[in-house]
Parts: C-alpha cells; sequence; structure tokens
C-alpha cells in the first residue's frame, strides 16, 4: 500500500498573522510556520493505515524552503520519505493552480491512496482534494472521520453537521480527515533522529514538467483584494444586581437570541 | 510559536544557541548524530508533552494528594497517562548510550527538555528524572550484567527508580543511617531497617520500582566510610527479565507536604517480613560495586543531580513569574502617579513602577537561573567529552565549585521569584484560584532537600574553594576574569569592572576566613559565603548573556540588558557588606550560647 499525505506549512494559528502588505499573500517569512494542523490527522492516518496493510507512507509538499520544517516533523512521526517541490515561480499561486503541481508531482509518484487534512488553517478553500480528484480521476471521500482499507477498497464514514454518511471507492483514491478520525502521535526522540537519515527528494516546476507561466500570482484565478482583522471585541454588556440580576441576566441572553 | 506561561522558548534558544552555542557539540563523536535541527526538534517535542499532557493536571495532582486504599497508593489517573506519553516519545531515555536504548542526547539539552517538565509539573515530573538519577548512576557504577537488567526497562519508562537515603533519623548526617545488610551465602544481601523520604518510593504507575538504597554492613568501618549502596527491586526480577517474586520491602506510611504533592513520598520499611522472597523474611539486595563505597558513588551523581534540583528551582519561578507577568498586563488598578484623574480609566498594573521592579527582579533571578543551570550542565559536557585533557580537568574542577551554588542559589531565588508571583497578583495571589501559591508551596522544597541550604554552604566553603590547594576558586576567578577581559570598550565595562572587584574580594575573603584558625569560625557563617559567591557568579553570566546579546537589537535583547542592569545596580550591592561581615571574622551567631534563647 502505498500512501502519499499531503502536507502544508502554514503560519502558526495561534500566533498573529498578517498579509503581505506588498501583493496581499501570506507572509510567511515574518510568521511562526508550523506543519497544517489538520494534516497531521492525516499523516497519523496514513501511519495507521501502514501499521496494518504494510507499505510506504510519502509526505508531498510544495512550499518555500523553510517548509522542510513541516516535512522533518511529519517524517518524524514516522513517514518514510517525502517530495519537496520548491521553486520560486509557485509564490502566490491559487488553489487550481497549485493542484495543477500537485497534481504532476502525484503522477510521478506511485500511490493508493491518497490522504489530506480537510482545510488548511491558512487559506481554508478546502477544495484542494476535489481538485486533485478531478485532475488524476480518482474518486474523492472528504471529511473523513474514520477510515478503512481492505483490500483495493476505501471506506470512511463522512462527517457531517448531523451525523455521518458511509462512502465506498475503489483505490486509488483522495481522501480528506477531520480532527475527529484519530488523536495524532507525537514524534518519539528515536523518530527524530531517524528522520535526518530519511531521503527528501527535491523537484522543481522543470522537473514536473509544469509551466512556470501556468503558475504564480500573476495568472491566478482568483487574489486577495482587500483584507481586514476581526474587529476587536467590544466593551462587554455589565448587569447591575439591584435584587433583580438574574432576571435581567436572562432578559439579557433572550435578546441576544441565546436562550 | 504560542508564548508560553510554563516556560520561554525564546529564552532558552537564545541561551542554547546564541551563548551556549551547543550545535557545536555535534563535532564530538558522540553527539555526532545530533545537529540544531534534532535539537529544536527534542525540545519541541518535549515542550508540547509538557504543556499538553503535565501542565493541565499540575492543579488536580495538588488537590488531589496521594492515598492509600488496601495497601496501594492512590493517584489521580492523569498522572499515569502524561507518564507514558512521556515514555512512548522515548524522553526517559535522553543522555543514556545508544546500546541501552539511549539518545546520547548532550546534558545541556537533556536539561532543556527537563526544565519544560519541571516547570509544567514538578510533582508528575519527578518520577522520570529520579528514575533517570538511578539509571545514570547505575550505568556508572553497577556490573554490566545489573545494568543490563534494571537500565533498559527504567530506559524504556516501564520502571522507576528511587534514591532512598535519609531515614527518620539521619537527613543531612548520612554517616548515622542505621539500615544493616547482611550478605548471604549466594552473594546477596539482606536489608533491615527504615528509609524516610523516599520520592517514588511506591506508587502502582510502574512494573516495578528499582531502589538504591544506602545501608550498613555489619563490621565495616564507622561512618560514612561504611555506607555501601544496593539495588532493591519492589518486585525481584527473574533470569529472563520477568517480574518475579515480592521482595520484603513495603511501604510504611506516605508524607503529607506543603507541596510537590503529585510526587509520593515514602516511609520505606525493609525486612520486615510482610513479604518473604526466597521463604524468608529481609529486603534482597544487590551490591553495587564495592562495600562501602556507596557514598561515593552517591557523590558521582551529585552534580547532576543537584543541577537538576537548581534547574526545578528556577523553572518554578520561571512560570510564576511568567504568570505574573500576564496578569501584570491584564490587571487594571489605579492611575498613574502623574494622571490621577478619576474619570480617566486605570492602567494595567505594569504600568506602576512597583510592580515592574518585582517583575524586573523576578526576570532577574529566573533567567540567571536558567543561564547558571544550563551553563552547568554545558561543564558536564565537557567534563565528560571534551577533547582535551586539560579542559576536562578544568571543567571538572568549574563544576565542582560551582555545584553548591548552581543548587543553592535557584532554590534562594527562584523563591524570591515566587513570592513576587503572588505579590503581584495582590489579593487574587493567596488565593488558590490562581496558581501562584502552589509554585511558591512546591519551589519551598528546594532549598531543603538534595543537600540543606546549610549543608551547601559547608560544601562551598569548607570543601570546594579549598580543594586542590585552592584549584577550585582560581578556575572560577579565571573564568570569570576571561568573561570580563571580553567586555573591554563595551558598554559593559562597568560591570565587568564590578565584577574583578568583587571577584578579587571573594578571593580574599576566603583567605582570610581560613586564616582564621579555628574552623568553627571559618565555618559558622558559611551560608553567607554561599549567598554572596552565587551573586558574583549570576552576576558574572549576566555579563556572559548581554556579551551574546551585542549587536541585536530588539524587545527581547533589550529586556537582557535591562535585566542585566538592575542585577548590577539591585543585586551585586548586596554582596559587598555578606563579604564585609564574613571578612570581619564574625562571631555573633557563633557565640550565641544556646541557653540565650
Ligand atoms: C519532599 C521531600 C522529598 C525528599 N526526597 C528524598 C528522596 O527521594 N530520597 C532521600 O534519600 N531523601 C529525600 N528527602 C530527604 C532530604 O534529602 C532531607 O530532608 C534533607 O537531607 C534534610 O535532612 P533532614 O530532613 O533529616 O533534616 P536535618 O538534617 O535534621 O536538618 C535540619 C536543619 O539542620 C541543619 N543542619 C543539619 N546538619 C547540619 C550541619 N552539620 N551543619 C549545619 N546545619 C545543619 C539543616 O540545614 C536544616 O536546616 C526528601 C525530603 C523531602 C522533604
Amino acid at each position: 500500500m502505498n500512501i502519499v499525505v499531503l502536507v502544508k506549512q502554514v503560519p502558526d494559528s495561534g500566533s498573529e498573522r498578517k498579509l503581505d502588505s506588498s501583493d496581499n499573500t501570506v507572509a510567511r517569512a515574518s510568521a511562526d510556520n508550523v506543519i497544517n494542523e489538520m494534516d497531521e490527522y492525516a499523516i497519523e492516518e496514513a501511519l495507521t493505515v501502514k501499521e496494518s496493510q504494510g507499505g510506504e507512507v510519502t509526505v508531498l509538499t510544495v512550499g518555500p524552503g523553510s517548509a522542510t520544517d513541516a516535512i522533518r516533523k511529519a517524517l518524524s512521526m514516522g513517514a518514510d520519505k517525502a517530495v519537496h517541490v520548491t521553486d520560486d515561480a509557485v509564490h502566490g499561486s491559487c488553489a487550481v493552480q497549485t493542484s495543477a503541481v500537485i497534481a504532476a508531482a502525484l503522477q510521478q509518484l506511485e500511490y493508493d491512496l491518497v490522504l489530506c487534512g480537510a482545510e488548511s488553517t491558512d487559506g481554508q478553500v478546502s477544495v484542494m482534494p476535489a481538485l486533485l480528484s478531478e485532475r488524476l480521476g480518482i474518486p474523492h471521500l472528504s471529511g473523513a472521520r474514520k477510515l478503512t482499507v481492505e483490500g483495493t477498497t476505501v471506506r470512511v464514514e463522512r462527517q457531517t453537521d448531523g451525523g455521518y454518511w458511509m462512502l465506498e471507492s475503489s483505490l486509488p483514491a483522495i481522501v480528506s480527515t477531520w480532527d475527529t478520525i484519530n488523536e495524532p502521535r507525537y514524534p518519539s526522540f528515536k523518530g527524530i533522529m531517524a528522520a535526518k537519515k530519511k531521503p527528501v527528494e527535491t523537484k522543481s516546476l522543470a522537473d514536473l514538467g509544469v509551466d512556470p507561466a501556468s503558475v504564480g500570482l500573476a495568472t491566478a484565478t482568483s487574489r486577495v483584494l482587500d483584507f481586514a482583522g476581526r474587529p476587536p471585541k467590544g466593551e462587554g454588556v455589565k448587569v447591575a444586581d439591584e435584587g433583580d440580576g438574574a432576571e435581567k441576566l436572562v432578559g439579557y441572553l433572550a435578546a441576544q437570541k441565546l436562550v | 510559536m504560542r508564548a508560553s506561561l510554563v516556560l520561554s522558548r525564546r529564552d532558552l534558544d537564545f541561551l542554547l544557541h546564541e551563548w551556549l552555542e551547543v550545535e557545536t557539540l555535534a563535532k564530538r563523536p558522540r553527539f555526532a548524530e545530533h545537529s540544531r535541527e534534532t535539537i529544536d526538534a527534542v525540545i519541541d517535542l518535549a515542550s508540547r508533552i509538557a504543556v499538553e499532557h503535565f501542565a493541565p493536571h499540575n492543579r488536580t495532582a495538588d488537590e488531589h494528594e496521594p492515598h492509600v486504599v488496601d495497601g496501594r497508593v492512590q493517584l489521580v489517573p492523569e498522572v499515569a497517562a502524561a507518564l507514558r506519553v512521556f515514555a512512548d516519545a522515548g524522553l526517559a531515555a535522553g543522555t543514556l548510550d545508544e546500546e541501552l536504548g539511549g539518545m546520547q542526547l548532550p546534558q545541556v539539552v537533556a536539561k532543556a527538555v527537563t526544565t519544560w517538565f519541571q516547570a509544567a509539573n514538578i510533582g508528575s515530573s519527578a518520577y522520570p528524572f529520579l528514575t533517570m538519577a538511578n539509571a545514570h548512576l547505575l550505568v556508572a557504577h553497577a556490573s554490566p550484567e545489573q545494568v543490563q537488567t534494571y537500565v533498559p526497562p527504567m530506559a524504556e519508562g516501564r520502571w522507576f527508580g528511587t534514591m532512598a537515603l535519609s531515614e527518620p533519623q539521619a537527613g543531612s548526617s548520612l554517616a548515622d543511617i542505621t539500615t544493616r545488610a547482611e550478605l548471604q551465602d549466594d552473594g546477596t544481601y539482606r536489608l533491615t531497617g527504615t528509609k524516610m523520604w523516599i520520592s517514588g518510593g511506591d506508587h502502582e504507575l510502574s512494573e516495578n520500582i528499582v531502589h538504591l538504597v544506602l545501608a550498613k554492613v555489619p563490621g565495616g568501618p564507622a561512618g560514612v566510610k561504611g555506607i555501601s549502596l544496593f539495588i532493591v527491586p519492589k518486585h525481584l526480577v527473574a533470569d529472563d527479565g520477568s517480574i518475579g517474586e515480592r521482595n520484603d520491602v513495603v511501604l510504611a506510611g506516605l508524607n503529607h507536604k506543603m507541596g510537590y504533592r503529585g510526587t509520593t513520598n515514602t516511609l520505606l520499611a525493609f525486612g520486615e517480613g510482610v513479604h518473604t522472597p526466597g521463604g524468608r523474611p529481609g529486603a534482597v539486595g544487590y551490591l553495587v560495586g564495592e562495600q562501602h563505597r556507596g557514598l561515593t558513588y552517591m557523590f558521582h551523581m551529585m552534580n547532576e543531580a543537584r543541577i537538576g534540583v537548581g534547574l526545578g528551582a528556577t523553572a518554578l519561578g520561571y512560570t510564576g513569574y511568567l504568570h505574573a507577568l500576564d496578569y501584570a498586563r491584564t490587571r487594571t488598578q489605579g492611575r498613574p502617579v502623574t494622571g490621577k484623574d478619576p474619570a480617566a480609566a486605570p492602567v494595567a498594573i505594569i504600568e506602576h513602577a512597583d510592580v515592574r521592579r518585582m517583575l524586573l527582579a523576578s526576570k532577574s533571578y529566573v533567567e540567571g537561573g536558567l543561564a547558571l543551570g544550563l551553563y552547568c550542565a554545558r561543564l558536564v559536557d565537557e567534563e565528560q567529552t571534551a577533547e582535551d585533557a586539560a579542559d576536562r580537568e578544568r571543567a571538572h574542577t568549574l563544576l565542582e565549585v560551582l555545584t553548591p551554588i548552581a543548587k543553592s542559589w535557584p532554590s534562594q531565588w527562584g523563591l524570591v521569584a515566587n513570592d513576587h508571583a503572588i505579590q503581584v497578583h495582590g489579593g487574587y495571589g493567596y488565593t488558590r484560584d490562581f496558581p501562584v501559591e502552589q509554585f511558591y508551596r512546591d519551589n519551598r522544597l528546594n532549598p531543603i532537600h538534595e543537600g540543606t541550604h546549610g549543608i551547601q554552604g559547608l560544601d562551598l566553603l569548607g570543601r570546594k574553594v579549598v580543594m586542590g590547594g585552592g584549584a577550585g576558586l582560581r578556575v572560577l576567578a579565571e573564568a570569570i576574569a576571561a568573561t570580563t577581559t571580553r567586555a573591554a570598550g563595551t558598554d559593559w565595562a562597568d560591570l565587568a569592572a564590578d565584577l574583578d572587584a568583587l571577584t578579587a574580594d571573594l578571593v580574599r575573603v576566603t583567605a582570610t576566613l581560613w586564616s582564621a584558625g579555628d574552623v568553627d569560625v571559618t565555618l559558622a557563617n558559611a551560608s553567607v559565603y554561599l549567598e554572596a559567591a552565587g551573586h558574583v557568579v549570576v552576576g558574572w553570566l549576566w555579563l556572559e548573556q548581554v556579551l551574546a546579546a551585542e549587536g541585536s537589537t530588539g524587545d527581547f535583547y533589550d529586556g537582557k540588558r535591562q535585566a542585566a542592569r538592575y542585577f548590577q545596580r539591585w543585586e551585586l550591592p548586596r554582596v559587598r557588606p555578606q563579604l564585609a561581615l564574613l571578612e570581619s571574622l564574625d562571631t555573633t551567631v557563633l557565640r550565641m550560647d544556646t541557653g540565650w534563647f
């Protein structure tokens, strides 16, 4: 079983994140960059499948040179090898363009199962698995909260607001995972040391046969025009208790349609 | 990275990389597998597990002290769960040799790792750290068979270890222990006696507990020269390494402590016949090394253990400081001295100079303490792996003289930082709704165990500064001079000059003390000596830090510089009156008749 996990490095959602004012792209250089949190679940799932079925887990990343940190992290959790697509021309690409790059990289790999997180915490576009499914002509099972593989069949429970769906398809397929699917393991001490020696192949657009002019901000299908932060929290409402505090509180909650 | 209230990763990175340049250790064969990348990854791992699995139950474990039900120690389940994660990540094996399942991590990195856990939850982290100390002692002094039997399960985190030295009547003075070990025909020993204060002495957290016990073999020399060291497992170990018969060591009671409540602290009874291994009473023990050398073996590991205690005290002070800082930035109260308009909004309390005084003092203590602990850990690496024999020897001597300071200084001043943290919180700091009171209670242990403050003073003045014809103090003075020389021509030349003068005074006062002609007089005020020397050493390490920060700009570095200035202007001036008192050979305390109280 060859499993490829798509991993993206993103600015830490827990610290201050900015857009670059010159072109409204994510300011990566000044950020605390970490592995996209959602991807850790996909990696964990890949490792679990590998542990029960055998095979190999490959990490695939498109990103700047510094994205090697995210790759090392995935390798220290237990993935076997990595492909790192890095090319300055990719900067500013939209999801559609990026999907062409990832699809080209996947076509150079052998895979039965492609796993990815349900979204990345920077762009939150959440369309990558669908785009890849289309480009590669393979089934897409989205939003998995449970995954099983039997022979050449993959089954998932697709999480929805109201419950879940049971889906099934043949392999190869692409599955995106939710954070309800597992509890990602920590890298281990041994894993950290072993990660240093695992192969990481770096590829450029030329290696993938992708025309640099077809990607990047200049030809992106969409671009960010403007952005604004969430307005700061306003002053709270103070309820003075003059023997009627409970009533006032309930009244307030009702007015806000909270009860 | 999210700023944490447990510890400052930024400061740790500064100290490890910008100051101590730990990466350069990778040039040495023992650490060849390591690099900046692996070091950072290990610290990332430690900080995540500490924050996600240790910090969350720090309070719970404090509120639910260990207790005994049907002869078994009960702990909140979070302790076992956290220790499982710790062991699964392989963190228990840190500095051990690869062939024993270890990672051959440099000591300085391993200590940075442990500091995260100590800051997050000192009670739960005591179990693995005692276990590691136990394993290190075995590796250094036990037979290869003993090492093979006991160390790998400890490195895997399946078995835990203890250090069983103290007895109800013998704490500071181990010469007076009475636990007996009698040689049997098969070469094993049977132990009888009682051990007091044994941390991690009983629990259900691990498959086995390996006690390292000091005891006397009858007929041996009196005093410390007659002490031997024994392995006494809770469960005997079969030849195939599996758990065998229950040994005759039992829990006689739990101590109810002020802090460190997540760590069980026990009175243990050996050889009372509660269990009868091999059909008869007596705790089965296996001699480590040779008879009568037990205390020497113990002391061999003492430097590491004492640096660890000092770092634990720093860690608790540090997390208290970070909590106080966070509180001071958000709590509003009062108005600036120059703007008393009652209609104006109140300011955050950090705007008040007196609050900043407490915070800055604390910053200088905890960052100074962290520098001290890591510097000493780096010296352990030098002592063990420097290429040149002379460098190893020099590191050894410097470490010997710094160890009592590395243990005691943070135990004293980290606690002051915890005291300030309570004060910064005002009335809220005195309640159990905020964690700062627990940090204080936890930290109050550190001046007591692992050699009390008083004992460290005697060690420094009575032994360390005079050993090798005064080599210890000489090496320290040289190290300080090497730093002050580098400060010439910088903004720090005045701090360097202060340190040069204080060091010269310290050397002179040491000579005066030892020329008193009466050891009682020489040692009467040893604690004052310890404190004065400690401030000089930490002042020196503040100079080291600001020199490492030369040319760097931004809040972090400006903060370092201001803390160094604080230490120079507010803290170093404490030293001179202490040295003057010592130099006068003051006997006020010594001559206080016990009947006059
Ligand atoms: C929470 C906790 C955990 C512990 N864990 C362990 C453990 O795991 N294993 C273990 O073996 N022990 C452990 N200890 C024991 C600890 O090391 C001793 O408590 C310590 O050595 C002091 O001994 P004592 O309590 O008998 O005090 P004492 O030795 O009676 O000291 C009382 C006071 O007298 C002073 N004093 C004693 N002798 C001298 C002297 N010669 N000169 C000047 N002053 C002196 C001391 O400084 C102290 O202030 C632990 C203790 C505590 C409280």
